[in-house]
């Protein structure tokens, strides 16, 4: 079956600018603090209460090239459920799990956090299991076109060593760039630093 | 423009066309000296994890996101400007409408002023005027909001750079490989051609694209104008089981 398609070129991407959080975020004191326009920004929840999973916190720091943590993004997380299954489109769990995290970079500290579970494992291309990672998506003054990339887990040996998309990284230099540490100071706590440049430039991806 | 499908290509996306969007690295816009990866982005293809995406109901909405004039208005005032709506169709690269998504937008006032903690423009707030709203797309992909015509205003990447009059926009799509931000500008607008955010895009076409036209025919007489912007998300391959495929 051979049938012609792709009428249209996409919509080309324009930098989301340094007001991001205005659009995205616009609780946030920090920035806009655009109180009652909406209740609560989107994606502030991951989880729900009833959501079943090993509670899990998720720091991400985002770095410059010249080594300044860039105060003005805006990243998104999309991951799967405990069980390693995504909410279907138009699916509401009752168990108030989404997969969707947003945040702008809401403290002094210019870190990213959310509360969510691990993620389970998900089939990948060949049907092989990949390993437990959330997908990110970055946006920020200066990015013309939103970063993609993923988060994998440093407790999670085995499986990130026969997970394709770590495998398709030739330089296994690299691969760390994309794993998540288990903090100091809390055994749920994983932080992972994403370099847009320099020697230990993140993996992005074109998906 | 034309793709041809291939037997074990079904339900993925079509490869992102990257020369129609701007490179990582525009040295005219200088934020993206140190914010542009070096290395080339690693084409992984897509997973479940790509083609599946975040999902928002009609319950999120509230009944004046979509309007800017009042949802942050205080007291019964509304936002001053150029009033105006704004309205389009999502559709895909296979031209078929994209139904219950998600779009967001967010803009200056009709001064160019941004009501954000760092902004350094010295024209005025407009009490009744957030800047923010969303919506989800119709059945057939449509979405709409009310709101003012923002104001141009100066940036200092080259010292004196001024922006065109424009709308941020953000639009998930169903997969999360869809997700993308663009920003909307006016018909006629002579800024538009010496912007250097616009000039990240090498190709004029692509650029006009982004260029919402005046619709004379959908103004609202002695009250808005209207403006259409339609926006296109990456398609998807065929399945064998299209019927199944549509509206996923
Ligand atoms: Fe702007």
């Amino acid at each position: 079956m051979l049938h012609k398609t792709q009428k249209l070129k996409e919509t080309p991407s324009q930098t989301a600018g340094p007001y991001v959080a205005i659009g995205m975020a616009p609780n946030v004191a920090r920035f806009a603090d655009i109180k009652g326009v909406f209740p609560e920004d989107l994606g502030t929840h991951v989880i729900g209460p009833d959501t079943p999973g090993e509670r899990i916190t998720v720091v991400i720091r985002l770095i410059d090239g010249d080594g300044v943590p860039a105060s003005d993004a805006m990243i998104e997380t999309w991951q799967a459920d405990a069980s390693g299954k995504y909410v279907a489109f138009g699916e509401t769990r009752a168990d108030g799990f989404t997969g969707f995290g947003r945040r702008a970079m809401t403290d002094e500290r210019n870190e990213f956090v959310i509360e969510t579970v691990k993620p389970g494992r998900v089939p990948g291309p060949d049907g092989r299991p990949m390993a437990p990672h959330l997908l990110l998506w970055i946006v920020a003054r200066g990015i013309n076109i939103g970063l993609q990339s993923r988060l994998y887990f440093e407790d999670e040996p085995h499986a990130n060593a026969e997970d394709f998309v770590l495998n398709k990284i030739l330089n296994p230099a690299r691969r760390p760039t994309l794993i998540a540490r288990k903090d100091g100071g809390s055994p749920t706590r994983y932080v992972l630093d994403i370099h847009l440049q320099g020697p230990h430039e993140t993996v992005f991806f074109d998906v | 423009m034309s793709d041809v499908i291939l037997p074990g290509g079904e339900g993925r996306l079509f490869q992102r066309d990257r020369d129609w969007h701007p490179p990582g690295f525009t040295p005219q816009y200088k934020s993206t000296f140190f914010r542009s990866p070096k290395h080339p982005l690693l084409a992984i293809g897509q997973t479940a994890s790509e083609l599946s995406g975040p999902t928002f109901g009609h319950s999120l909405i509230g009944p004046l996101d979509n309007d800017l004039i009042r949802n942050y208005a205080q007291d019964g005032g509304e936002a001053m400007g150029q009033r105006m709506f704004v309205y389009g169709q999502v559709l895909d690269e296979n031209a078929r409408p994209v139904p219950k998504t998600l779009v967001e937008f967010w803009q200056a006032n009709a001064a160019g002023r941004y009501r954000h903690k760092r902004e350094g423009y010295t024209a005025p707030l407009d009490p009744n005027f957030g800047g923010c709203g969303r919506c989800l797309t119709d059945e057939n992909g449509f979405y709409s909001f009310r709101t003012i015509k923002p104001g141009a205003y100066p940036w200092p990447n080259n010292g004196n750079d001024w922006r065109p009059a424009h709308i941020h926009f953000s639009i998930f799509g169903h997969s999360f490989a869809q997700r993308l931000i663009s920003q909307m500008y006016f018909e006629g607008d002579p800024m538009i051609w010496q912007c250097p955010i616009v000039g990240t895009i090498p190709d004029k076409s692509a650029i006009d694209q982004l260029i919402a036209r005046l619709d004379r025919e959908n103004t609202t007489p002695m009250d808005a104008l209207a403006y259409r912007f339609d926006i296109v998300l990456r398609g998807r391959r065929s399945t064998m089981f299209e019927n199944k495929m549509e509206g996923n």
